[in-house]
């Protein structure tokens, strides 16, 4: 259903959580390595033994302010942490160590690009705090006799950033979600993996007629934890909600739970039963003074942002939005970009068309044999920056066909080899030598006498086959530009 | 053998005595006496034995490693010890056995200390009189029908009775100063954060302070030295050098001003207190003091601003306590049951009491009203305390209104909590303070002297104390157990 078709405008807001990716956990000294064995990365901090003290790492400290100053926030002379208290049996002080009233940072702002333009989302606030472990039930939740906790997870360091209400839809919904991610993966503060739970949404999610000034009441959703959940969740719901409202009932103020696998929501508590987390400022630790030094220190140092990378290089090289927008899924992915294009074209301006031409490739070849939006796998790619653009050059310079390229490019990927070595061994070498190919068209053209009568009877159409007759017979390494050239002159020799 | 822990150094140097023989000693007076007291919780017996011959070894080869070296004390059973239970108390951690030392425990290793053992305490910390221990109350060994205080009852009577030689304490509301007081004995609360509180089991986090029990000003500037400075993992650990408190001791109080409070002369207080304390003052000036009045007019607010905040904070850190990953498990139906059914079962009534307390001050709505006010309360008595310490070097006082009390004298929490309106303030500005025996009531028991100083000021509190109970007799009488 489109908004425009109904007499609601829908207002939603997100709280993104990320895992900060540092080497070791929030308040303690721990490792953060993704999978290993349960309960094999924890210490007596982490486990919330009796007489454990937090201590704050600095690293993600400095992420925050990181992503903090990359947002436009304002960052906090001081901040402080506050202890949160719910009790669940996957966190072990039962309470959480979060910042309440004293964030990071606040008031900073996103933009997104959606269709017919640009929009600027209201960031109101960016915190740090602390993950929970996980739980492991034998069957569901509701019939396990036993459940197990994992606290690998437990004090892993996390952002939580909190839109405004300021998202009109859920496609802006996933769009704020998707230049996010890419926000922080670009600044290598996390590595954007929502699979592995590093980057986990909540929405709010309320509509309004159309026109009114007055919000309408609000519903939390859980669990939304990839682009396209966020937006069929969000879909879901404004539907429900607007479906409630058309039938005249009230929308209860709750927390909802996304099934993805049923598409649905449910609910899971209402505000009745919300919790009273009984914030009160951590007594363990004191309040963090931010020097403005360092601030400066880590501002100076931001890389330039996805939107900003996508701009310019589409202004600089001419590549289209979508060659840029492809690019930009990962931090590694542009430096690979980058890094090709400078070797290829240290002086800029010398071949217009390399920028896209490399684009091409990365897009076609590439991408098809890596995940692109996974960082490590891009940066440890056995075919590296300074390869590809061995191969563009053996295309370039007629040493080898496109076609062969292809193949050459699944060879070096197999393999780790550069190009040259590969065309040398298996000799790829384009034909080029004119009378090397003078005598395998003569023998092309004494076999296809036919082709010839037609090409002569004005069948232009049968050069195209002695074309292929040659490159087959030279099994494609043959300059195609070269074999054309020939046969012609000696077709029209007789 | 019963003599403080500079004595016996001074004496394994001269090769008179052998820190086994001396452990030796101490276990068997604790396995003979023990039984009266209550003092301890547990004894490691084969720990300090092993502990106290590898100590023999150093002094033999005369390179011990420091005044601790050999020096047979007690720790109160909430300092974390790898190995050993530590019960804080309560039935909740009765079978809880730590995999990590305390900071605290950490450097008394290090420093060649003997640990003999475990002491009692009332439940998580919660207590003037070391009655509420989940196991078994504590008695003073001055009288074995009253308490010895609390709630650092356990390590004040393992020094009074001659059953440790030194020990360590944590101090929240006065659980150090005052069983000091209680048993004669001197005990010392650091400047909160001179002591590092890892591996100390929480009771209210911004209070907490670990400090030592001892025979004399003197072992207490040992075993200050031996744990103070910083520790990088508590955050709220001071950044500062640690002075050499002993050396510091004999340079007397001549040109120190003192300042006396007319708000720690209340009515109701014991006439004997009073008295013994003033006279204290008189002596104090007589080795060239100057007294001067100040005015701690938030004092009677601080009683009611420690009871808001202690709970608060005491409730979210035994909330970990719910049978999930460690300490006291009742089955249930379901998890919500399990842990209720825990916590029922493993807290006391004292400890139920704050947890409702403290949730409740902490609750939406009512936060302001109570959590923040009585940190507001607190901001002013700092502000106060600085204030007159920048008129006096040091402020002196009764550390308690009255001399220790019968076992069940004080059923109502109340009148028990009154117990530490002396000592609270130090907690809530974070001062140092120290009670150093100055007389006994006319029935007998000990009385102390208070001196509170200005943070990380340990070394004038100690010189004073130091002055003082060299012109004093107090600390030649022992109480008769055997």
């Amino acid at each position: 259903m489109s908004p425009a078709a109904t007499p609601y405008e829908t207002v939603i807001g997100l709280e993104v959580h990320a895992q900060l990716s540092t080497r070791s956990k929030m308040f303690c000294g721990c490792p953060t390595t993704f999978g290993a064995r349960p309960n094999t990365q924890t210490c007596p901090v982490c486990l919330g033994l009796p007489g454990v003290l937090p201590v704050v790492n600095r690293r993600a400290v400095e992420f925050g302010i990181r992503t903090a100053l990359a947002f436009g926030c304002r960052v906090n002379e001081a901040c402080r942490f506050a202890r949160k208290h719910y009790y669940y049996p996957d966190m072990p002080k039962n309470y959480q160590i979060s910042q309440y009233e004293e964030p990071l940072a606040e008031d900073g702002f996103l933009e997104i690009d959606i269709e017919g333009g640009a929009r600027s989302i209201g960031i109101q606030r960016l915190h740090l705090e602390e993950d929970v472990g996980k739980l492991l039930h034998e069957g569901t939740l509701e019939t396990a006799q036993a459940s197990l906790v994992d606290f690998n997870r437990s004090g892993v360091a996390l952002m939580e950033t909190v839109s405004r209400p300021e998202l009109s839809s859920p496609e802006e919904a996933a769009a704020y979600l998707r230049a996010f991610r890419a926000v922080l993966v670009f600044l290598g503060v996390c590595d954007g993996n929502m699979e592995e739970g590093s980057l986990r949404c909540d929405a709010n999610v309320s509509i309004r007629p159309r026109g009114s000034a007055k919000l309408g009441t609000k519903v939390e959703i859980k669990n939304l934890n990839s682009f396209r959940n966020v937006q069929r969740a969000l879909e879901f719901e404004v539907r429900r909600q607007a479906q409630a409202l058309d039938a005249g009932e009230r929308i209860a103020q709750e927390t909802r739970l996304w099934e993805a696998e049923r598409g649905y929501t449910r609910s899971m508590r209402s505000k009745e039963f919300a919790h009273d987390y009984r914030y009160f400022p951590e007594p363990d630790l004191v309040p963090l003074q931010i020097d403005r030094r360092w601030v400066e220190e880590i501002r100076a140092g931001l890389p330039e942002l996805p939107r900003a990378w996508r701009q310019r290089v589409v202004a600089q090289y001419g590549l289209p939005p979508y060659d840029a927008e492809v690019l930009t899924q990962s931090r590694a992915l542009v430096d690979y970009y980058e890094a090709a294009l400078r070797e290829w074209a240290p002086a800029s301006g010398t071949a217009a068309d390399r920028p896209k031409v490399l684009s091409n490739w990365i897009m076609s070849e590439l991408l098809r044999v890596l995940p692109g939006d996974d960082e490590q796998a891009v940066r440890g790619s056995p075919i590296p920056p300074r390869h590809l653009v061995g191969l563009l050059r053996l295309i370039e310079n007629s040493t080898i066909s496109g076609k062969i390229a292809k193949d050459v490019f699944q060879k070096m990927f197999d393999s780790g080899q550069d190009a040259p070595t590969i065309v040398e061994r298996d000799g790829l070498t384009q034909v080029a030598d004119e009378g090397a190919l003078g005598q395998v068209i003569d023998s092309v053209m004494a076999a296809n006498s036919k082709a010839i009568e037609d090409y002569r009877r004005g069948k232009k159409e049968a050069k195209g086959a002695l074309v292929g007759q040659v490159m087959k017979a030279t099994r494609g390494k043959a300059n195609p530009a070269l074999v054309n050239r020939l046969l012609e002159d000696k077709l029209s020799q007789t | 053998m019963h003599q403080p822990i500079h004595e016996l150094t001074d004496a394994y140097r001269r090769g008179d005595l052998t820190p086994s023989a001396v452990a030796e000693d101490y276990l068997s007076r604790i396995g003979a006496l023990d039984g009266k007291v209550g003092a301890y919780l547990t004894v490691v017996r084969e720990q300090a034995l092993t502990a106290a011959r590898e100590s023999d070894l150093r002094w033999r080869a005369g390179s011990p490693r420091g005044p601790l070296d050999g020096a047979p004390i007690a720790l109160k059973d909430v300092m974390c010890t790898a190995g050993v239970r530590t019960t804080a108390g309560s039935k909740m951690l009765e079978r809880f056995v730590p995999p990590y030392n305390a900071t605290t425990v950490e450097r008394l290793r290090a420093a060649g200390a003997v640990i003999l053992g475990k002491t009692n305490l009332d439940e998580f910390a919660m207590g003037s009189s070391t009655e509420h221990s989940a196991f078994h109350p504590t008695r003073n060994p001055w009288d074995l029908a009253r308490v010895p205080g609390g709630s650092s009852g356990g390590s004040a009577a393992a020094v009074a009775g001659g059953l440790a030689a030194g020990a360590y304490g944590s101090d929240t509301g006065g659980s150090i100063r005052q069983p000091a007081a209680f048993c004669g004995v001197v005990g010392l609360k650091p400047t909160y954060g001179r002591v590092s509180r890892y591996g100390l089991i929480a009771l209210a986090s911004s209070l907490d302070q670990i400090g030592p029990f001892a025979q004399d000003v003197t072992d207490t500037a040992i075993l200050l030295g031996a744990v103070a400075g910083h520790d990088r993992r508590d955050a709220t650990s001071i950044q500062a050098p640690v002075p050499d408190y002993a050396a510091e001791l004999s340079k007397g109080v001549a040109g120190l001003t003192l300042g006396l409070p007319d708000e720690y002369f209340i009515d109701g207080m014991d006439p004997d207190v009073e008295r013994a304390v003033r006279q204290a003052i008189d002596v104090l000036k007589g080795l060239g003091a100057r007294i001067e009045r100040v005015a701690l007019p938030t004092t009677r607010h601080s009683l009611a601003a420690y009871y808001v905040i202690l709970p608060a904070e005491a409730s979210s850190n035994l909330a970990r306590y719910d049978g999930v990953k460690f300490g006291l498990r009742v089955a249930g139906r379901d998890l919500v049951e399990m842990e209720s059914r825990s916590r029922s079962a493993g807290f006391g009534a004292e400890v139920k009491r704050r947890i409702m307390l403290g949730t409740y001050a902490l609750s939406a709505g009512y936060y302001d009203a109570y959590y923040g006010k009585a940190q507001s309360v607190r901001t002013l008595v700092r502000r106060e305390f600085a204030a007159a310490f920048a008129r006096v070097d040091l402020i002196v006082a009764p550390t308690t209104p009255n001399v220790a009390f019968k076992h069940g004298e004080k059923e109502d929490p109340l009148s028990m909590y009154l117990n530490d309106v002396f000592t609270i303030p130090g907690n809530l500005s974070g001062i140092p303070g120290i009670s150093v025996p100055c007389g006994f009531s006319a029935t007998g028991l000990p009385i102390g002297l208070q001196v509170l100083g200005r943070p990380l000021d340990e070394a004038r509190v100690l010189r004073a104390a130091y002055a003082y109970e060299q012109a004093t007799t107090w600390r030649s009488r022992r109480p008769e157990l055997a």
